[in-house]
C-alpha cells in the first residue's frame, strides 16, 4: 500500500471508531440523562420516570378532550402466570420490562415485536412470600439491571439481553431475594432485598454500574455497637427482617437516597424483639456515595401487624419547602421535611383503628390493646394495607397525591414461633374479618399541603394497580377486574376505560415514538400500549 | 415426592463421604438403597407424633399460619375449606392419605400442594406431621349420625320448601341460587342451618378469595333501565362500568352502567328467610341430611 493510501486507510479507521464510540455513547442512558430525566419526556427513564418518585409524564398529547377515544395500539404476551408487577423504562423507542421468574425482554415500542427476551434460570427452592414476581429494570450506559428471586444482580446488554454480569448478593437459602426495580445513580446500582417474611437481616446495596463490585452496603438492622442496635432485644436484631423491597428515590441537590424499608421479624409477634426496632418499616436518607445514613424516619416503631413502610417516597416542593411524602400501609399519610427528616403532617386517609393518638412529633402510636392476640382480635387495616406496593402517582399541576387505597380490616392472631432459617418466620397469622364492611378500594387524590382527601372514586372492590397521572389533565389506573382507566385529575371522573382480561397488579407509564404518545400498563400476563387513533 | 428428598439426600452424602472399598461400594448402594426405601416409607405412612399433646399444639400454630386461611380457626372450615374437624372426610382416611394431600394438594380443586402457593418452600415433614396430630387431636371421634331423613330431605327439597326453584343439585333444578351438589362436602352442617335461616349473613361478609364458597357472591341487584324497566335479580358479575345478572325468570342481561337511569346493589340475599314457622328444625334437619347425602359422595 502506498504511504498516502495507509494514511487515508489509518485516518478511515481511526473515523470509523469515533465513529463507532460517537454512536454507541448517543444510545447511552448517562446519569446526566437520568438527571434531566424532564428534558426528554418521550422516555420513562427509571421505575417511577424521575428521580423524584412523582410517576408524572410531562406529555399531554393524550388529554382530557380526547381521552375517550384512546385506543389499544398492541398488546405483548409474556406467556408468563401469576401476577405482573413491572414498570416497563422506555428509552430511544426501545421499551424493556420484566415478567414473573425473572424474565426481562426489549420491545419495539411502537409495535409491541420482541428484540430480545432473558430469563434467569432460578433454583427450585427459592423462598418467597408473595409470588415469582418482578418489579422492574434500572437503566444506565448500555446496561439494564435485574435483581432477581435468589438474591443476584444481574447486568443485562441493553441491545442483546447477553449477561455482562452476575453477582450474588445473599444466600437466597436463607429467605433472601429480590422483587424490587433497582434505581441507577452515579455510577451505582441500588437496589434493596426481601424477605422480610424469612427472618433476614435487611439491607440496602449499591454495586458499581460497570463491573458490579459492590460498592457498600447498609444493613437495616444494625449490628452490635452500631447506633439503633439497642432497639431490638438479645438476638432478635439478627433475624429483625426489615427488608427495603421498594425503589426510592434520589435527590442530586443534597446527594442523598431515600429508601424506605418493611417489617421487623417476625412480622405478627413483638415478643421476643422488645424496642422500636430501628430501622424497620423507615424512611431512611443515605448518601450516594457512601450509603452512611443522613437521618431516619421511623413511621411504625415496633410493628406487629405487618405494616411494611416500602411505599414509594414522593419528593415535592411546597411553599419554598423540600417536601418527602408517602402514603403508608399503616392507613396514614405522611409528609417529612427531605432535609431535616421532621414530620409535617400525618393524616389518615383510610380506616384505622390502631393508632390512638399523637407522640409529641406528630407520629400515631399504637394503641396497646392493638396488638396481635392469641386468639385474634380485628384492627384496621388489614395485613394487606390502607395501600402496599402500588406506586403512588404526584401531578405537580394540580398539585395532588394520588394512591391506591383500601378498607379492609383482618383479625390478627399471634402464636410462638422458633426462627429456622430459609422457612417462613410469621410468628402469626391474620383472616378476613367477620364483621368487617365488605372491602372496598378506592383511588384517592390527596392535597399534600393538609392531608385531607379531596376526591376519591370507588373500584368495585379493592385494586393492587398503581397511579400514573400526566400533564394532560389526567390520571390513569387499573383494577382488579382487568379495565384500565382514565380519569379527570381534578375532579376524579372516569373518561375512559379499556377491559383488558385480566388484573392489575401494576403500575402504568408513559412514553411517545415518532411522536405518538402511548400509555402503557401490565395485566393479567401481557403489556398493553394504548394511545390515539 | 418433594419432600422426602432432604432425608434421601442425608443418607446417600453419608455413604459417598465414608472411605469405602470398591467391593463395599456396591453393597453400601444396596443398603442406601434399602434405607432410601425404608425412610420412604417410614416418613409417609407413619406419623411420628401420633397422640403426642406437645406436637398437636405446634400443629396448631402451624395450622393457624399454613391451613386457617381456608379451613378456619380451629379448622372448623372456611368458606372454601373443608371443615376438618369431623370425624369423616371426603379425601382421606388415613394419617398417610392426609401427609399426601398436605403434601400434594388435590387436583382440581384449590387445595395447593405444599410450598406451592408463593408462600415458600413451605412445611417440614415434621411440622407437617404436628398438623396432622393437631387435626387428629380436635375432630370427632364418631362420624356425626345424620339427625334427619335424608329421603324426606330430598322430597321437600324439590317439594314443599321450594328449594330447588333456585337451586341445582345433581343437574336437577334452578339457576337464580348457588349449586349445591357438593356444598355439605366443605360446609358444615351449623353453617348450613345458618345459610337457610340467615341467608344474608354470608352476604353480609367482607369476602376474600379465600373466603368465597361460590365463584359468584349473588348480590341483589336492581335496575331501572333507560326506558323505565325495572329488573331485580342476583349479580353474576361486576366491574365499574357494567354488570351481568339474572333475573327471578332466569334471564341474563348484560348492562352498560352509565346507560342506567338506577342501580341498587344490596349484600340483603333474594333467597327468603326460612324461619321455624315457615320451615320446622326438623324439616330443615332433613334437607341437611340429603344434601349430606349427596355432598358426602
Amino acid at each position: 500500500m502506498p504511504r498516502r493510501s495507509r494514511i487515508f486507510y489509518r485516518l478511515l479507521m481511526v473515523c470509523l471508531a469515533c465513529g463507532l464510540i460517537a454512536t454507541r455513547a448517543r444510545g447511552q442512558v448517562t446519569f446526566e440523562r437520568l438527571l434531566n430525566s424532564g428534558k426528554e419526556p418521550q422516555n420513562w427513564l427509571t421505575y417511577s420516570g424521575d428521580y423524584s418518585g412523582r410517576r408524572f409524564s410531562p406529555l399531554d398529547q393524550i388529554n382530557q378532550k380526547n381521552a375517550h377515544t384512546l385506543v389499544a395500539k398492541w398488546v405483548y404476551q409474556t406467556a408468563a402466570t401469576g401476577k405482573l408487577e413491572t414498570t416497563p423504562l422506555v428509552v430511544d423507542g426501545i421499551l424493556y420490562a420484566t415478567a414473573q421468574d425473572d424474565r426481562a425482554f426489549a420491545l419495539d415500542a411502537g409495535t409491541g415485536r420482541p428484540i430480545w427476551m432473558y430469563q434467569h434460570p432460578l433454583p427450585a427452592d427459592v423462598r418467597l412470600c408473595c409470588g415469582r414476581v418482578n418489579r422492574g429494570l434500572a437503566i444506565l450506559g448500555d446496561k439494564v439491571f435485574l435483581g432477581t428471586l435468589d438474591a443476584h444482580v444481574i447486568a443485562l446488554d441493553t441491545k442483546t439481553g447477553s449477561v455482562i454480569w452476575d453477582v450474588v448478593a445473599a444466600e437466597y437459602q436463607k429467605g433472601y431475594s429480590f422483587t424490587v426495580a433497582p434505581l441507577a445513580v452515579k455510577n451505582l446500582v441500588v437496589i434493596g432485598v426481601s424477605g422480610g417474611e424469612y427472618g433476614v437481616r435487611g439491607f440496602i446495596d449499591a454495586y458499581e454500574a460497570a463491573t458490579g463490585a459492590r460498592q457498600w452496603r447498609f444493613y437495616t438492622v444494625p449490628g452490635p455497637g452500631e447506633p439503633g442496635h439497642d432497639t431490638w432485644e438479645g438476638d432478635s436484631w439478627k433475624t429483625g427482617g426489615a427488608p427495603a423491597w421498594n425503589t426510592g428515590t434520589y435527590d442530586a441537590v443534597t446527594n442523598q437516597i431515600f429508601w424506605p424499608t418493611g417489617n421487623p421479624a417476625p412480622s405478627n409477634r413483638g415478643e421476643g424483639r422488645a424496642g422500636d426496632n430501628l430501622y424497620s418499616n423507615t424512611l431512611l436518607a443515605l448518601d450516594a456515595d457512601t450509603g452512611r445514613m443522613n437521618w431516619h424516619f421511623q413511621f411504625t416503631k415496633h410493628d406487629e401487624h405487618d405494616w411494611d413502610a416500602t411505599e414509594v417516597p414522593v419528593m415535592l416542593d411546597s411553599g419554598g419547602k423540600h417536601l418527602i411524602a408517602q402514603a403508608n400501609r399503616n392507613g396514614f399519610f405522611y409528609v417529612i421535611d427531605r432535609t431535616t427528616g421532621k414530620l409535617i403532617l400525618a393524616n389518615a386517609y383510610g380506616k384505622t383503628t390502631w393508632s390512638g393518638g399523637k407522640d409529641a412529633e406528630g407520629r400515631p402510636v399504637a394503641k396497646k390493646e392493638a396488638s396481635p392476640t392469641l386468639e385474634g382480635h380485628t384492627v384496621c387495616p388489614g395485613a394487606l394495607g390502607t395501600t402496599n406496593f402500588m406506586a403512588p402517582a404526584f401531578d405537580p399541576q394540580t398539585a395532588l397525591f394520588y394512591v391506591t387505597a383500601r378498607d379492609q380490616c383482618d383479625i390478627f392472631s399471634t402464636a410462638p414461633q422458633p426462627y429456622e432459617a430459609g422457612h417462613a418466620y410469621y410468628g402469626s397469622a391474620y383472616f378476613p374479618s367477620d364483621d368487617a364492611e365488605p372491602y372496598r378500594g378506592f383511588l384517592k387524590a390527596l392535597d399534600p399541603a393538609t392531608g385531607e382527601i379531596r376526591w376519591k372514586f370507588e373500584h368495585t372492590s379493592p385494586t393492587w394497580s398503581g397511579v400514573l397521572a400526566t400533564a394532560g389533565g389526567l390520571v390513569f389506573t387499573g383494577d382488579a377486574e382487568g379495565n384500565f382507566i382514565a380519569l379527570d385529575a381534578a375532579s376524579g371522573k372516569p373518561l375512559w376505560h379499556f377491559q383488558m382480561g385480566g388484573a392489575v397488579y401494576a403500575a402504568p407509564m408513559a412514553f411517545a415514538v415518532d411522536g405518538k404518545q402511548y400509555v402503557a400498563i401490565a395485566a393479567g400476563s401481557g403489556v398493553y400500549a394504548f394511545g390515539l387513533p | 415426592m418433594a419432600l422426602t428428598i432432604p432425608h434421601a439426600e442425608q443418607v446417600k452424602k453419608r455413604f459417598v463421604a465414608s472411605d469405602l472399598p470398591w467391593r463395599g461400594f456396591l453393597m453400601a448402594s444396596v443398603c442406601a438403597g434399602l434405607l432410601l426405601a425404608a425412610a420412604r416409607t417410614f416418613a409417609e405412612d407413619h406419623n411420628p407424633f401420633a397422640g403426642d399433646a406437645k406436637a398437636a399444639k405446634a400443629g396448631e400454630y402451624e395450622f393457624r399460619i399454613n391451613c386457617a386461611l381456608c379451613h378456619g380457626l380451629g379448622a372448623h372450615g372456611g368458606g372454601r375449606g373443608p371443615d376438618l374437624t369431623r370425624a369423616q372426610k371426603k379425601h382421606v382416611h388415613s394419617d398417610a392419605e392426609m401427609f399426601q394431600i398436605i403434601s400434594n394438594g388435590i387436583p382440581g380443586t384449590v387445595m395447593p400442594a405444599n410450598g406451592t402457593n408463593g408462600q415458600g418452600v413451605g412445611m417440614t415433614e415434621e411440622e407437617i406431621w404436628q398438623i396432622i396430630t393437631y387435626i387428629r387431636s380436635v375432630e370427632l371421634k364418631a362420624p356425626a349420625q345424620p339427625l334427619g331423613s335424608a329421603a324426606h330431605g330430598r322430597e321437600l327439597f324439590y317439594g314443599d320448601a321450594n328449594c330447588s326453584l333456585c337451586h341445582m343439585i345433581e343437574g336437577k333444578g334452578g339457576r337464580l341460587g348457588p349449586e349445591l351438589t357438593g356444598v355439605a362436602g366443605s360446609r358444615t352442617r351449623e353453617s348450613i342451618i345458618d345459610s337457610v335461616r340467615n341467608p344474608s349473613r354470608r352476604l353480609a361478609w367482607g369476602l376474600t378469595e379465600a373466603t368465597k364458597e361460590f365463584p359468584q357472591e349473588y348480590e341483589t341487584i336492581t335496575v331501572v333501565t333507560a326506558d323505565g324497566k325495572e329488573i331485580k335479580g342476583v349479580a353474576l358479575n361486576e366491574d365499574s362500568f357494567s354488570v351481568q345478572m339474572m333475573d327471578q325468570n332466569e334471564e341474563i342481561y348484560r348492562l352498560e352502567k352509565a346507560k342506567l337511569r338506577s342501580f341498587k346493589k344490596s349484600r340483603e340475599s333474594m333467597m327468603p328467610k326460612f324461619g321455624a314457622e315457615i320451615l320446622s328444625d326438623k324439616d330443615l334437619e332433613d334437607i341437611v341430611a340429603y344434601l349430606v347425602s349427596v355432598g358426602a359422595k
